[in-house]
């Protein structure tokens, strides 16, 4: 028997552990049909891709109400500029959850973790479930931590890469130390390195390019949701590590034991 | 970074296999970058009146053109047309004429646009950073401004008096446009009026400069072909549409995060394949005449417009070939500081 309980972030019970980001998508119905297929349940929006009175399509009106939806804040340079895109967010599209991004370098699109645990703060303190995308750093996420975040998002590798988890012993060194759940995003090219994620203890995965440039978005979207609950699954198993399981003598300390 | 001579070569180079191998990297690039998506956009023409003489344009102060300029109203008449149609981001252009269109008057534009559009860029004459932070506190994301030519010699030839006779003013506006906050930048080469490889060098080292150190900056890069006035009799470089899909997927291999437009002014086919290989931003069912949109005729020299097609049409385009149209890609949000 399987025993996976949901992942809970601010009272949200998830049981899909595969977010789903949107911006890539070459078309809103695509999109759709993988939320739906798939059961997605967290999708990221760009609250600058949102225009409530659109002529042309709305794509707020191509997610299902059940689904829980993250507006972030692409485009916020700074802490001020995430704050105000919230806010937006919250006047126009009533929505709560915030993916912090702030980003302040349009060649490498890292994030710029002290601006970003300002807007943790001060969203936090307005209410906002907030879970900010950062460069897995310990001191950052600590301060993330105590400012109020609900999760931590550190990315696997630049965005848009496909180069996987790059960033992985630290993000490891999060998923030790902190006690939000972290959700590994960016960078994350092919399922099997969602389930890498998902081995080593990650909460969930976030992704976008991978599924949206697929030739079949909608088969791409299942497997990485089965790549992630089967890292789930393996975590929860506590398979142990390869070569831990024997070691075959030892060199080193058998002397003590010799007679 | 690439050098010249990699440039040129690549830039004479005849391999049909190199240039479709290389352009099948330049698409898997922007599609990994910016998705499958592309930005629309329409240009409204405040104002033609201009004080400079570039020998190369149908609006230069020499010549005998009908001069008009829109009153608050009329810009507010052409902002509902476009804004109509669907359009979200918004170009407004004016001649350089700070005369005729003073900060003043882009900035009452502005802020009429802003009750139409969640996107504003302006391409008029090089302002000062001051004037800039004034227009970014009232709601412009964007600048675009072309070097035109980045060889000084041809520049001085061509730009024969006005303002615009001043290179290196011209050259540092994008550092003023950063240093104000404005979020985007748009810069170029009106290709034709030199040496095409080493324009290309030139503004790929202007623009790694800036990168460098405005990094917050959103990059993108245009390449408007010259259209030769009639009575024009000066030498320029002709511009074939190989050159220009070159021009496009060597930005795109160089600088993977900056954006490439494509205007009107270069036909439907052209434009269509291109969306394969870097490009970012379309323009689309743009009127260029001053009034355009209104009264619902084209006609100035300059900007002439070659893809004609409604923007349905052009939705309908991408979306077949798998991309989706977007029209929002901003939501104004206040600029001045708390
Ligand atoms: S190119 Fe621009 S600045 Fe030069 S004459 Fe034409 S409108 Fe004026």
């Amino acid at each position: 028997m399987q025993n996976n309980p949901p992942l809970e972030i601010a009272g949200k019970k998830i049981k899909n552990r595969f977010f789903l980001g949107t911006g890539k998508f070459g078309s809103k119905s695509e999109m759709m049909k993988c939320i739906s297929e798939s059961e997605i349940d967290v999708v990221t929006v760009a609250m600058r891709r949102v225009d409530a009175d659109a002529e042309s399509e709305n794509i707020l009106e191509f997610i299902p109400d059940d689904v829980i939806l993250m507006v972030n804040t692409s485009g916020a340079r700074n802490a001020e500029e995430a704050i105000r895109i919230a806010r937006l967010a919250r006047e126009a599209a009533g929505v709560d959850w915030i993916k912090i991004e702030v980003i302040n370098d349009s060649k490498y699109l890292l994030p710029d973790n002290r601006e970003t645990a300002e807007a943790v703060r001060v969203l936090a303190a307005e209410g906002f479930v907030v879970l900010p995308y950062m460069t897995p750093d310990l001191y950052a996420a600590r301060e993330m931590e105590e400012a109020g975040a609900a999760a931590l998002m550190p990315l696997g590798s630049l965005i848009g890469s496909g180069e996987g988890l790059q960033a992985k012993k630290f993000i490891e060194i999060l998923i030790k130390e902190s006690s939000l759940p972290i959700v590994v995003d960016a960078g994350i090219g092919r399922p099997s390195q969602a389930a890498e994620a998902m081995e080593m203890g990650a909460s969930a995965v976030l992704a976008n390019t991978a599924v949206a440039l697929a030739d079949d978005p909608g088969n791409a979207t299942m497997a990485f949701s089965l790549a992630v609950k089967a890292g789930r699954l393996a975590w929860l198993g506590n398979m142990a590590e390869p070569g831990n399981i024997a070691s075959a003598s030892s060199p080193l300390t058998g002397f003590l034991f010799e007679e | 970074m690439i050098t010249k001579k990699e440039i040129s070569d690549f830039l004479a180079d005849r391999d049909p296999a190199l240039l479709e191998k290389l352009a099948a990297r330049a698409g898997r690039i922007t599609a990994a970058q910016f998705g499958k998506v592309i930005s629309l956009y329409a240009p409204i023409y405040l104002s033609n009146y201009c004080e400079n003489n570039c020998v190369y344009c149908g609006f230069r102060s020499s010549c005998g053109l009908k001069r008009k300029k829109l009153t608050p109203k009329q810009i507010e008449s052409e902002m509902k047309i476009v804004a109509g149609s669907g359009i979200r981001n918004i170009l407004l252009l004016t001649g350089e004429s700070r005369k005729m269109s003073p900060v003043s008057y882009l900035m009452d534009a502005v802020k009429i646009a802003g009750k139409y559009f969640s996107s504003i860029s302006l391409e008029v004459y090089p302002l000062d950073t001051d004037e800039y932070l004034e227009l970014y506190k009232a709601g412009v994301d964007g600048v675009t401004v072309y070097q035109e030519t980045y060889d000084r010699n041809r520049y001085d030839e061509l730009h024969l008096s006005g303002k615009k006779k001043d290179y290196d003013y011209r050259y540092k506006t994008p550092e003023r446009v950063a240093l104000s906050g404005i979020r985007m930048i748009s810069m170029g080469i009106l290709t034709g009026l030199s040496k095409l490889g080493d324009d290309l060098y030139d503004l790929f080292d202007h623009l790694n400069f800036m990168e460098r150190n405005y990094p917050g900056v959103e990059y993108s890069v245009s390449f408007p072909r010259l259209i030769i006035e009639p009575g024009d009799e000066t030498d320029y470089h002709k511009i074939t549409d190989m050159d220009l899909v070159k021009c496009i997927i060597l930005t795109r291999l160089n600088f993977p995060r900056v954006g490439i437009n494509l205007s009107t002014r270069e036909d439907a086919s052209l434009r269509d394949h291109a969306l394969h290989f870097g490009i970012t931003r379309i323009s689309a069912a743009s009127n260029t005449s001053v009034g355009g949109y209104v009264e619902g005729v084209q006609e100035d020299p300059q900007f002439r417009v070659k893809d004609l097609r409604s923007l349905k049409e052009i939705e309908k385009v991408l979306r077949a070939k798998g991309f989706d149209p977007v029209y929002t890609d901003w939501r104004r949000i206040d600029n001045t500081p708390i």
